[in-house]
């Protein structure tokens, strides 16, 4: 009898994690749509956010994940220093976002716009706060690989080890095309 | 393959045993088997800590207008009893026998991830010990949460719970749905990706399979809680505005979504429950399980229904009449998987050669306790009977025949059942008689009055009563059933005291078993197996035992 290959676990673990976190980041957007549709005085998506200035910086994180699926693709060829090449992008283009979304609470504090303002306040910062935390997460983790392809010990990497945070990296990514979506694309069609 | 397997780990991995020794070696374990003793420990002192604030709120209701203990005393109590049965008692239980023996019964080495084993052991600890913390604070501003195990806002808000209690019952809470989040993923991942060379699927003993759909469950639901969570805890700490009406948040909100974890929290406390019945059962029976796919496929129907259910738990909060229709009728739907499996269990028994061990006793006893608690549910999907009984002793009744009646009997067998395998010896069979009647009379004695006492009107969580005629007599019986009960415990503690001394040496497979914790020697080896038999069938102990008439020739034969 020839047994069939078990499925990765490592992959297994991460993508069971990564869909807990999809129902985490579910609740906090069904709770921001929620309040959305019984909309208060003071600020709100559509009177406080400035969606070009948010879809630069959005445009670089959708960018990271090419990036990162090309780092994968030359770690599974042995092409080292596309690795790094690509790594660094890709981290560069996390802390452009990171910078932006700094700037942008900066902005909105500045204007008295905090999460204790008003509901829209609890639950903008709410859901882009986690959301940045994972981004920053994300940024660790990819620190760490190019640290390590940097000083040249890749092969210690197990693939599926590298995939996992490139799955991670893409997961951070499509939650950030939703929320931008309902935060941001929606008080325009409304 | 030919005869026998290796497991995953012993070929692929790099996998090093470390043979430290004394109580360092538990502290820094990632083995299974110890960490599983280790949340089976942990959680029964939680359950002996829980078990006495139920004793002392038992004896501030056996006779009315009682003082001793207070309003706000009485309120922490029943919010830390509730808290503690739950989250640090009844599904670290479940976890831990998952834990020690899912790997053991697939034929694996370890866990998948066995350094996060050890993280989700201790995350959980801690989380139990910040949320014991709050009573440190009681000399301060309030102390304990008072706030019942879910937490309503607003009265959870600080508007109403001005002190710290909440604020450690969310951060514990978070610890521990950590610990509990990881533990379901590492369970499932073993499962998917680490079973022995034919162990298909289909061949998995049902406790595995219980554990693969109760980690789903837990994989869903734990992150809605820890959502939940986080929105309250900003409302108490930044100020936020979630669940707070005054400032346009709502209370409703909250419900849904505690609810919408809570529910189908119940039935992560459950179904390993049921995959335990399901092992005992048979073995005692002398036969397979009876419609083995039934039984796992209705399990998924559980699972998935279960998602389904939660605002049963809010019929008294108004949502509108289409709303309690598709709740109640979804609520009622649940129970037919559920009516299935305890077919299912009856029929396996039906002329088998059964066994009345202890841990038998309490298979069967589960069936029955369960079953009431069942029905009673279903009396509650009812919209109307639920305005009526909602928020009285009945409902009081009702979730512990389900939890007490339902998990705990299992637990219980599941502890005869499987001790010998992790000490090496037999739990005594005289002592577990005393420990089973003792426990049956006490459970019943406790809490069958309390439907009465329900339907009579008495509320629940309210520290005392007025002389009502009958009252100070059902309460009085509930309290002497509960220290029966906490007999009971005793017994079980001492049995277990003597069984590690002196009990019967228990050998590879005392109970002549058929899955594949029982083909290694009790307890296991660290490396769990030298070599994995066969895997050909759902029993490979059977087969290896009866060569010639093994599960796959009776399939044959029957065509």
């Amino acid at each position: 009898m020839i047994e069939k290959t078990m499925p990765d676990k490592t992959k297994v673990g991460v993508g069971l994690f990564l869909f807990s976190e999809a129902w985490f980041f579910l609740i906090l957007l069904i709770t921001y749509a929620f309040f959305r549709s019984r909309p208060a005085d003071g600020p709100s998506a559509a009177n406080s956010l400035n969606v070009m200035h948010t879809l630069v910086f959005s445009i670089c994180l959708f960018l990271s994940s090419a990036t990162i699926h090309l780092a994968a693709r030359s770690f599974r060829m042995g092409d080292r220093s596309g690795v790094s090449r690509w790594l660094a992008l890709t981290v560069a283009l996390g802390a452009i976002f990171l910078f932006g979304q700094t700037r942008e609470y900066l902005g909105l504090f500045a204007h008295s716009v905090t999460i204790s303002t008003n509901l829209f306040g609890s639950t903008f910062f709410t859901l882009t706060g986690f959301h940045g935390l994972h981004v920053l997460m994300g940024l660790v983790a990819l620190g760490a690989l190019l640290g390590i392809a940097i000083s040249g010990r890749l092969g210690a990497i197990k693939p599926s080890g590298f995939e996992s945070v490139a799955m991670y990296w893409h997961f951070v990514d499509a939650v950030w095309v939703v929320i931008f979506t309902v935060v941001y694309l929606w008080p325009l069609i409304a | 393959m030919k005869d026998a397997a290796v497991p995953e780990a012993l070929s692929g991995e790099s996998f090093e045993l470390e043979a430290s020794e004394g109580w360092l070696s538990w502290v820094s374990s990632v083995d299974h088997k110890q960490l599983g003793i280790m949340y089976l420990l942990g959680a029964f002192v939680f359950f002996l800590v829980a078990g006495v604030l139920a004793l002392l709120m038992r004896i501030q209701l056996a006779v009315p207008n009682n003082n001793f203990l207070s309003p706000q005393v009485y309120n922490q109590f029943f919010t830390m009893h509730g808290t503690t049965m739950i989250f640090l008692v009844v599904v670290p239980l479940l976890v831990g026998f998952a834990t020690y023996m899912v790997p053991l019964m697939i034929g694996a080495r370890d866990m998948a991830f066995p350094r996060l084993n050890a993280l989700s052991f201790w995350v959980q600890i801690f989380g139990g010990i910040m949320l014991y913390f709050s009573f440190a604070t009681s000399g301060i501003n309030g102390g304990a949460p008072e706030v019942g195990w879910f937490a309503y806002a607003p009265l959870s808000e600080t508007a109403y719970s001005y002190g710290p209690g909440v604020n450690y019952w969310i951060l514990g809470l978070l610890g521990i749905g950590v610990g509990t989040l990881t533990a379901g993923i590492n369970l499932m991942a073993t499962i998917i990706s680490m079973r022995a060379p034919g162990m298909s699927i289909r061949r998995l003993p049902l406790f595995v399979w219980m554990t693969l759909i109760t980690g789903f469950l837990i994989v869903v639901v734990m992150p809605i809680l820890n959502a939940g969570l986080v929105m309250l805890l900003a409302d108490r700490l930044l100020n936020a505005h979630f669940f707070r009406a005054d400032t346009g948040g709502s209370a409703v909100l909250w419900q849904h979504v505690f609810w919408a974890f809570g529910h189908p929290e119940v039935y992560i406390m459950v179904l390993p429950a049921f995959g335990i019945i399901s092992e005992v059962i048979p073995v005692f029976s002398g036969k397979p399980i009876y419609g083995y796919d039934f039984v796992a496929a209705s399990t998924l129907a559980i699972a998935f229904l279960s998602l389904t259910v939660w605002a049963h738990h809010m019929f008294a909060v108004g949502l509108g009449h289409p709303f309690d229709l598709f709740f109640a009728i979804c609520s009622m739907a649940i129970s037919v998987p559920t009516g299935i499996k305890i077919f299912n269990w009856t029929a396996t028994m039906y002329q088998g050669r059964v066994r009345f061990t202890t841990a038998m006793l309490f298979a069967v006893a589960f069936l029955l306790m369960f079953t009431i608690g069942g029905l009673s549910g279903i009396a509650f999907a009812v919209v109307p009977i639920d305005w009526q009984l909602t928020d009285s002793y009945f409902v009081v009744a009702h979730f512990h025949y389900v939890l007490f009646g339902g998990t705990a009997l299992a637990l219980f067998a599941g502890v005869y059942y499987w001790f010998p395998k992790i000490t090496g010896r037999m739990l005594d069979e005289r002592w577990g008689k005393v420990n089973f009647w003792l426990t049956f009379i006490g459970f019943n004695l406790t809490f069958m009055i309390q439907h009465v006492l329900g339907m009579l009107g008495m509320p629940r969580r309210v520290f005392t009563y007025p002389a009502l005629p009958g009252w100070e007599a059902m309460n009085m019986i509930s309290t002497i059933g509960a220290f029966v009960l906490a007999f009971a415990v005793l017994t079980l503690m001492i049995n277990i005291a003597i069984s590690l001394r002196s009990g019967k040496i228990a050998g590879d497979n005392p109970w002549d078993a058929w899955t594949l914790e029982w083909a290694t020697t009790s307890p296991p080896p660290p490396e769990n197996f030298t070599r994995v038999p066969p895997i050909r069938g759902r029993r490979p102990l059977w087969d290896l035992a009866h060569p010639d008439r093994t599960d796959e020739m009776i399939t044959k034969l029957a065509g």
